[in-house]
């Protein structure tokens, strides 16, 4: 049980991987490797928790109070801004190639050429 | 390769992958049983040190603000790119924009709450460094609330609303202030990006020093990048009609 968040982690990551290698449109794909990137919210987060203890805010709570890691949780918010910069800039390319190629099939999509 | 072969290779390396994860995990510290150092010392240190009692946001704006520094010009160019991906390719063609909202009742309750949205958009900002909350989570609320009004009224509303060479400025304005305040603490002498003004009293929203300016900073760019990414792509979907 007290390592079951990690596992959730990595089933996350590895479930997001095979949806990207059997994704059949390119949207899909890239919410597929949103999944991976939420794996690592919960590593980090499941890395800073401690039992039984509050939020690291101490508003209305007294100093010394026990406290999850701050550092992970400021490192998440990090992440999520990563995985947004990244998702909109594959939305844009996968706009780019329906436009081009006509598809949003991976399949059908040609060899990319230089 | 045929998608046949393909999944197998990834049984195979998915399954190894797992296997790896899962040993290395193994040796982390039981779930809830964290012993690390750094983030006892700083729920220990920071109120007395930055007078914030969101001791998360004193680790963004400030104990690891240089990499908020960079994150926040990582968005920067994100949007950048996105705008020079899809722009390239929209050449104006005939608008035909038969998008307004014809539901009167949705219309009527959607654009009331917008200025519920963008207000507690503004709350979350305004006390990120008190309470839970901040500048990207903040400046997200306040963008959807924004969004509100395309999606409760039309696309022409919300191109008036957010005129794109306004949001331009704020956007560039916001990664401007940033860096000006992390520039304008070496310019005094101090370390880059230190923590300049008076700390005040704890509790208060004068509280935390520089915190509060790189937090509204912060803010205004991210609400400004949202906004403009909701543009670029709503511009094609609307103007162009696909």
């Amino acid at each position: 049980m007290s390592y079951l968040p990690y596992a959730l982690a990595v089933w996350l990551l590895v479930v997001g991987l095979y949806g990207v290698v059997t994704s059949r449109h390119l949207v899909h794909l890239v919410v597929c490797l949103t999944v991976c990137q939420s794996s690592t919210y919960v590593l980090l987060l499941a890395i800073g928790y401690r039992k039984h203890a509050t939020a690291p805010i101490f508003k209305g709570i007294p100093l010394g109070t026990k406290a999850t890691d701050p550092v992970v949780q400021a490192l998440t918010l990090t992440d999520v801004v990563v995985s947004v910069a990244v998702l909109a800039l594959l939305l844009a390319v996968a706009v780019q190639v329906h436009e081009r190629e006509g598809t949003l099939d991976p399949e059908e999509i040609p060899a990319v050429r230089g | 390769m045929s998608a046949r072969t393909r999944l197998g290779l990834f049984l195979v390396a998915g399954a190894g992958l797992a296997a790896l994860l899962g040993w290395g995990v193994a040796g982390l510290p039981a779930f809830g049983d964290y012993h690390g150092p750094y983030g006892l010392v700083l729920n220990q240190v920071a109120l007395g040190q930055r007078h914030a009692t969101n001791v998360v946001a004193a680790v963004v704006f400030d104990y690891r603000g240089f990499d908020t520094l960079g994150e926040e010009l990582m968005l920067f160019a994100a949007v950048a790119g996105v705008a020079l991906i899809l722009r390239e390719a929209r050449e104006e063609e005939a608008k035909r924009v038969v998008d307004a909202v014809r539901s009167e009742p949705v219309r009527a309750v959607g654009l009331a709450a917008v200025p519920l949205v963008v207000l507690l958009g503004l709350y979350v900002v305004a006390f990120g460094y008190l309470t839970p909350g901040g500048g990207f989570q903040g400046g997200v609320v306040v963008a959807l609330g924004l969004l509100l009004v395309y999606l409760a009224a039309d696309h022409r509303s919300y191109r008036v609303l957010t005129p794109a060479h306004v949001v331009d400025v704020f956007e560039g304005g916001g990664a401007a202030a940033f860096v000006a305040l992390a520039l304008g603490a070496l310019a005094g002498g101090l370390a880059f990006q230190e923590n300049f003004l008076p700390l005040g009293r704890i509790g208060l929203l004068t509280s935390a020093g520089s915190i509060p300016l790189l937090n509204w900073a912060t803010a205004i760019e991210v609400t400004a990048a949202f906004v403009l990414l909701f543009d670029e792509f709503l511009e094609e979907v609307v103007v162009r009609g696909r």
